[in-house]
């Protein structure tokens, strides 16, 4: 089609559109639309019942980015930092604001560790980590594993298996150097 | 209490854990009746958000029953049956008085650019989600609302956050009548997304995505046309050509950080962790609408640095529209096209999953098993 002015010719009337699709044209009108306009200055509509809310208590010493000028008086208080993972979550809140790589990079290498640090302590509870029931990979019996994979064209199909290398990986691998390490120590009993 | 908790990236399980207390006079804890795992869960699940700790509980959307409240709470009462939007917010800084809830200042202290989420990571706040059989609610009189008597309990549920994302995100489009509309992503918010577009009086709806079962949704939920991208050499130029070469009014990203449909930009963003997310979506967004029309981004997207393709929004003059949803401001309104029967919410559940069984409920989702398109997590506390 050449590019005139014209307007393209819908493809369906207003009046089709309308006794097809249950509401079509409700909210044509902006006024009818909650998020219009984006800001509504209304401080009574929200049920709060204070200027400035009272302050939960600070437990335990509470991480917090540098952007806040002080603490937040509502904050989630699950998880408190512990361990390498702590320390290098807390020296990202602490060194570097949220416009800056490292802060972010940091706190993804402290999620690794502590995923680390976590399966390390779990082997001293009566419920140690294991990857087969918490990867979640039972459910495959039962739910079409191949029939959903292969119904289709699914464009995940190039890179799912990268996901059995992320959970069992570092199994294999803390396995590898369990069993180097053994192998190590009875070389050298044997002298 | 049992709740969901995060092991590391794809690894969770049901374990024992404390049960919530009052840390806050406006605290209420809620008993969870019902608890959903959303899209944007498994972008935690795959340890794409930075600072999600081994221990956390997910889960934003969930509805209950009021178990014990604060000294100063005024609105709610024990027993109370209650929808809880998925942000958590005070209701009196200077963005939650300008209904910008999302937004809110005064709940996170691990972000400035975000607010307070439920179970979405100590980026998001620090508070345990609704995968447990008991949850805190802070600031009870602002967020929480009694679940209407009239109304399903599945379809309280989806208002928690997909379907107010879905209609906040259409509206964010700005359509007008005759407008045609382009969603990338039949996930709950894009299905949601394209039938609130009707709402808005749209006249060709579009859904794009690459799982031929949830574009089949897409035609019976969400009366649309469809277009798997796997089917096209090149979709933009699809979009083109089915716009006489104009581009669509306005686009929907509803896919998010792990998009598929260019391998380098899936595995540097969601395998690798090396952008903020994978940007296919959004940059076939940014390519598919025409020149000065709206892209409004309701996918999830991590806070570090994607490969957008910024100059081509820029040359095209675009309307660029984003935000997390203020989901409470989002109900009255909602609740009237619920009621009038515009929109059944529930019908996009597929599967119910007991807390249990959650690691089971996140591999299926995550590895989209058996046509799955929303599961619900049933607690049953007791």
């Amino acid at each position: 089609m050449p590019y005139t002015a014209d307007q393209p010719r819908p493809r369906e009337s207003a009046d089709d559109l309308r006794a097809r699709i249950p509401g079509w044209g409700a909210d044509l009108d902006p006024a009818d639309r909650p998020a219009v306009p984006r800001e509504r200055f209304d401080p009574g509509a929200t049920g709060a019942h204070w200027t400035f809310p009272d302050r939960q208590p600070e437990t335990q010493p509470r991480e917090r980015s540098i952007e806040h000028e002080e603490l937040p008086p509502v904050f989630g208080d699950t998880v408190h930092l512990k361990g390498l993972s702590g320390v290098i979550r807390r020296h990202a809140y602490a060194r570097y604001s949220e416009a800056r790589a490292a802060h972010w990079l940091l706190l993804i290498l402290g999620d690794r560790v502590d995923a680390i640090e976590s399966h390390l302590v779990s082997f001293a509870t009566t419920r140690p980590d294991e990857p087969i029931t918490q990867s979640g990979v039972l459910a495959e019996l039962g739910h079409r594993p191949v029939g959903s994979r292969l119904d289709g064209r699914r464009a995940d199909l190039k890179h799912m298996w990268i996901d059995p290398v992320i959970v069992a990986g570092p199994w294999l691998l803390a396995g590898g150097a369990v069993v180097l390490a053994a192998r190590a120590v009875v070389t050298r009993a044997r002298g | 209490m049992r709740a969901m908790t995060y092991r590391g990236p794809y690894k969770v399980r049901t374990e024992e854990k404390d049960r919530p207390k009052i840390q806050h006079s406006n605290d209420a804890i809620v008993r969870v009746t019902r608890a959903a795992i959303c899209g944007s869960d498994l972008h935690l699940y795959h340890g794409l958000m930075p600072d999600t700790r081994v221990g956390t509980t997910f889960g934003h959307e969930f509805i209950g029953v009021v178990e014990e409240i604060g000294s100063s709470v005024e609105n709610l009462s024990i027993g109370d049956r209650v929808m809880v939007p998925f942000n958590v917010y005070c209701g009196s800084c200077w963005f939650c008085a300008r209904g910008l809830y999302s937004n809110c200042h005064n709940v996170n202290p691990n972000a400035t650019a975000v607010g307070g989420i439920y179970g979405y990571s100590h980026t998001a706040g620090g508070y345990d989600g609704g995968q447990a059989e008991f949850v805190r609610v802070p600031f009870a009189d602002v967020g929480p609302q009694l679940i209407p008597e009239w109304m399903d309990e599945d379809d309280a549920l989806m208002c928690t956050d997909a379907l107010a994302t879905g209609y906040f995100g259409a509206q964010l489009g700005d359509i007008s009548e005759g407008d045609t509309v382009a969603v990338f992503g039949a996930g709950p918010v894009g299905l949601f997304a394209a039938r609130s577009a009707w709402l808005m009086g749209a006249g060709r709806v579009i859904v794009i995505d690459h799982l031929d079962y949830r574009l089949e949704k897409a035609r019976t939920f969400a009366y649309a046309e469809t277009r798997n991208f796997m089917h096209f050499d090149d979709i933009v130029v699809e979009m083109k050509k089915t716009t006489d070469g104009l581009g669509t009014d306005v686009v929907i990203d509803a896919v998010g950080a792990e998009a598929d449909g260019n391998l380098t930009q899936h595995i540097t963003g969601s395998k690798l962790k090396l952008q903020g997310g994978s940007p296919v979506a959004l940059n076939w967004a940014i390519d598919s609408v025409r020149k000065g029309g709206t892209v409004s981004v309701m996918g999830a997207y991590g806070p570090i640095f994607s490969a957008i393709k910024f100059g081509d929004a820029v040359n095209k003059g675009l309307t660029l529209r984003m935000n997390q949803c203020p989901v409470k401001r989002q109900w009255p309104r909602l609740f009237e096209h619920i009621r009038a029967g515009h929109l059944k919410p529930s019908d996009i559940i597929t599967h119910r999953i007991p807390l249990e069984h959650i690691s089971e409920g996140y591999h299926l989702f995550s590895s989209k098993l058996d046509d799955c398109i929303k599961p619900v997590i049933v607690p049953s506390a007791v």
